[in-house]
């Protein structure tokens, strides 16, 4: 079972905070690897929040190769950010030669495209860019965005943290969203893809548990998107259900609990809206998920969710403060890091409800 | 001593022999009047006994005459091996025993010049069912829990009916943010994923139809549970045509189109919508053939309800009307749906055949949405009346065919778009849920059955030639029949019962097959769930191989 973690902070916050979050739930998962995603990204990236970062993990060959090819699609680098790195001897971390984060200006003949063409043009740099660099193993795009940078590593969190530096908090390396997990795929193959949290166009999708439809659902979207490639853990299927329900069909969040997990039968009846949820139930039919999961998710206007799958077989709790909202598996990972908040006000959300939290930290309670 | 006749029949060239013990025989006559076929006969046998009364051997001898029951002679009236003798003689007296030696598939092609017609389904039985070979085998274990059967609530429903795809479904949101409704969609009806299907009310005895009819409306308004029945071709009684009854029923229209003047008439006034349309273009048993009810069947009854007299009804093997899918499409389709202004689902049965994924993809592309259902029947689906050799040799297993029909869906982003319907042998072994549960993890989203409810009822026929004689009219327990004497040995409300009874059976089923692999609704498309201990069918179903 792996633990899931996520800190949504009115000020900007260094990831050793979610390192923390997630150190005292270590028992519950192997501490084979340590992933995360920032959003809505503070110190070097404050000023360039409107323009792609990309995250990406390579060889040297693998730079050069994403380099060209942004170049030659008229991306122009305006910044770059490399981590100082601590390759001490007897650090568990299986290290790629480098971690690029860099910023890009889009091509000029985007400069007065629409949003959406240019979220679409992002997407397609980074599926080439995947697709160039999965050759050969010369590296791994995680995520090509604004405002949001992405970190997968195998192997022991700490280790990966005191490789990165990411225990010495400072004010270069902040963010106001941070979502993280503490382990590798243990169901399929071991590789930094299979990692949560995943990302897609503003989107990012972690979860605990394990999601038995999945074969239904990769089935299903591998035909929805272009995008909806990978599939190397079935987690990966609620972030493009959350993708699709929302930025491709244009509902508003509460559906995307009713696509993953449809109410019964006999609770649709009789309702006001028994019509849209048994078309959606119908139509999406493929896309609900089965088993024990808890979801966090992410959305591209940085406001936060969680939900449960519709037994409520995985834990989940909801701490915080004036300034905070913290999600975690359990509620150790809140008490590292808000040990001072009225434990009164902690959720622990029901099967049936979407739990969201605004840019405001307002926290609402949505039943499906 | 008479010269032997090669020629003459003796139950030697028969499948079945009647064994008689006339120690044991009290001479009640209770077997003769039982057996439908007249098959044995009450006569009398020239006896002759030797014996001696002194010491030492000075044999007599005497003569008697003994009434007797014997076993006709004949390709008419031959014995199906029913085994109704047995059942009524009180001293275990009387038997059928099969004929491993029969000649009879030789001689009465020989003697009738025709094709020999039977009831049943494929007698043949060369392997081993492919469902046997699969097991679901991937069970929640640690990384994730297994449902409680008992305890946990479960999703069991299937759609019958048109499923738009997500993109084209007409919402738009109002100022809440909740989705509405902008236009009509397909109707879509959410049933029990068993649909008891398609047996006509010619085919049956009213007192069969009548009892599946009492249990279909029973498991729907007392067990809750939302099983349809499809009418088969034949009509159904206007009074249930007139009743609220109706929302259980399937209509279904074949090539005949038996019973529909009688529908059309009735319809201004239904008080509720029938549960669907089911076109029968084909029939898993015979495929290529139309219904066949013989003249012997056509009683009173059905011609009135059919509107026919009493001849052999032969539906044409095709509608006559149709050349081709894209035609059926806009004419069948549409004037169906129209018929019940779009409200009703319409869905298209035919055999399983090499071709069936043609048949698929052209309804799944077709632009106008009407097509509310494939049913797909393979080769082991059992039949009122067929040529033998239709029934043995030409047809399409089930259960690869309704697997290419949804990979042929996944590839495409299809899936679910027309409810895939599955049938052709499935409960073959008694045991429905599995099977059922089986084809929907292999993509199905329900089965339909007709042959395992006749053996609810008391069908004692069986896939080894026992009985088969539906066709005849002569059904020994009352379920094909019209003949009243035979019709009143069926007591329609302990058939209702068995029925009732094994839905609620299956049902638990059902659920202590969904709750080890964690799921709490129909696993359509899983195949992950399944494993096969045959390297075969692993491949060709695309699923783990497991030895």
């Amino acid at each position: 079972m792996c633990r899931i973690g996520a800190i949504k902070s009115l000020d900007y916050l260094h990831p050793s905070q979610a390192l923390l979050l997630m150190q005292s739930q270590q028992k519950g998962h192997d501490n084979s690897g340590f992933a995360m995603i920032m959003h809505d990204l503070g110190g070097v990236f404050e000023s360039y929040k409107h323009l792609p970062t990309l995250s990406m993990a390579c060889t040297d060959e693998g730079v050069k190769l994403a380099e060209d090819l942004l170049h030659a699609a008229g991306f122009q680098r305006v910044m770059q950010w490399v981590p100082e790195t601590n390759p001490l001897s007897g650090l568990d971390i299986i290290a790629m030669p480098n971690y690029v984060f860099e910023t890009f200006e889009y091509p000029k003949q985007y400069k007065h495209a629409e949003q959406r063409e240019k979220e679409d043009l992002l997407l397609d740099i980074r599926l080439k860019l995947r697709a160039l660099l999965e050759e050969n193993e010369q590296g791994f795009v995680y995520s090509f965005w604004p405002d949001v940078v992405t970190l997968k590593e195998i192997g022991d969190p700490r280790d990966i943290g005191t490789y990165f530096n990411l225990w010495e908090a400072d004010d270069k390396f902040t963010a106001k969203v941070i979502t993280a997990q503490c382990r590798q795929n243990t169901n399929y193959d071991i590789v930094r893809y299979a990692a949560h949290p995943f990302f897609m166009q503003g989107y990012t999708a972690l979860a605990n548990g394990e999601n038995t439809f999945y074969l239904k659902n990769v089935e299903f979207q591998r035909k929805l998107h272009r995008g909806y490639i990978g599939f190397e853990s079935d987690s990966q299927c609620f972030l493009y259900t959350l993708h699709y329900v929302h930025r491709e069909l244009g509902w508003p969040l509460k559906y995307y609990k009713h696509v993953m997990t449809p109410l019964p039968f006999d609770e649709i009846s009789g309702r006001d809206d028994e019509q849209q949820l048994l078309a959606i139930r119908q139509s999406l039919a493929h896309l609900e998920i089965n088993g024990p999961n808890t979801i966090i998710g992410v959305l591209p206007d940085n406001s936060m969710f969680t939900c449960c799958d519709a037994k409520k077989l995985r834990p989940v709790v909801l701490g915080r403060d004036e300034r905070m909202v913290v999600l975690s598996s359990e509620v150790c990972g809140i008490n590292e890091i808000l040990p001072d908040r009225n434990w009164e006000d902690d959720i622990y959300p029901h099967e049936r409800e979407i739990v969201a939290i605004n840019n405001d930290l307002e926290v609402q309670r949505w039943r499906q | 001593m008479e010269a032997m006749k090669v020629q003459n029949v003796t139950p030697n060239d028969l499948y079945w022999k009647v064994r008689y013990d006339a120690s044991r025989c009290t001479l009640c006559g209770s077997c003769v009047a039982t057996c439908s076929f007249r098959a044995i006969e009450a006569k009398v046998e020239r006896r002759r006994m030797v014996f001696s009364e002194s010491e030492f051997p000075e044999p007599k001898q005497r003569f008697s005459a003994v009434p007797v029951i014997m076993q006709v002679r004949s390709i008419k009236n031959y014995c199906r091996g029913c085994g109704s003798c047995e059942k009524v003689c009180p001293n275990d007296a009387i038997r059928p025993e099969r004929n491993p030696d029969t000649r009879h598939p030789v001689v009465t092609r020989c003697l009738g010049g025709d094709s020999i017609k039977r009831g049943g389904r494929k007698n043949l039985e060369a392997t081993s069912r492919t469902l046997d070979r699969i097991r679901v085998g991937r069970i929640s274990q640690m990384t994730d829990p297994s449902l409680d059967a008992q305890r946990h609530t479960f999703d069991l429903l299937a759609p019958f009916g048109r499923i738009l795809p997500p993109k084209k479904l007409p919402f738009s949101l109002d100022d809440l943010g909740q989705l509405k409704t902008d236009a009509l969609t397909p109707p879509v009806r959410w049933i029990y994923p068993v649909i008891i299907g398609d047996m006509s009310i010619g085919a049956l005895s009213w007192r069969m139809w009548e009892a599946v009819a009492m249990a279909t409306a029973y498991l729907n308004e007392v067990c809750g549970i939302p099983v349809r029945m499809c009418s088969g071709e034949g009509g159904v009684p206007v009074r249930l045509l007139k009743s609220r009854y109706l929302k259980y029923m399937i209509l279904q229209i074949a090539s005949g189109h038996f019973g529909w003047n009688r529908i059309v008439k009735a319809m201004p006034h239904m008080v509720e919508d029938p549960a669907g349309i089911l076109i029968k273009i084909g029939q898993g048993a015979k495929p290529g053939d139309g219904g066949l009810l013989q003249a012997n069947k056509v009683a009173e009854h059905i011609q009135a309800i059919r509107g026919v007299p009493k001849a052999d009804l032969l539906s044409p093997p095709n509608h006559q009307g149709l050349y081709s899918i894209e035609e059926s499409v806009q004419k069948m389709f549409l004037s169906f749906n129209a018929a019940f202004k779009f409200r009703v689902p319409v869905a298209i049965k035919v055999a399983a055949s090499a071709t069936s994924v043609s048949v698929y993809n052209n309804l799944v592309r077709d632009p106008y949405n009407i097509v509310g259902g494939l049913f797909l029947d393979g080769i082991d689906g059992g039949t009122g009346a067929a040529h033998e050799v239709s029934l043995d040799h030409t047809g399409h297993p089930i259960v690869s065919k309704l697997r290419d029909c949804y990979l042929a869906a996944t590839a495409q982003g299809r899936q679910g778009q027309i409810p895939l319907w599955a049938a052709g042998g499935l409960g073959k072994t008694g045991d429905l849920a599995a099977d059922a549960f089986k084809m929907i993890a292999l993509g199905a989203n329900g089965v339909f059955t007709g042959k395992l409810i006749l053996q609810m009822a008391g069908c004692v026929g069986n896939d080894q030639g026992r009985c088969n004689a539906c066709n005849t009219g002569l059904c020994p327990v009352g379920i094909t029949t019209q003949e009243p004497a035979l019709v009143h040995r069926l007591d329609p409300e302990r058939v209702a019962q068995n029925i009732v009874n094994y839905f609620l059976a299956m049902d638990q089923e059902f659920k202590k097959l969904m709750a080890p692999i964690g799921n709490s609704s129909l696993p359509v498309g899983r195949s992950d769930a399944l494993v096969a201990t045959d390297k075969g069918v692993a491949d060709k179903l695309q699923i783990q191989y497991v030895c």
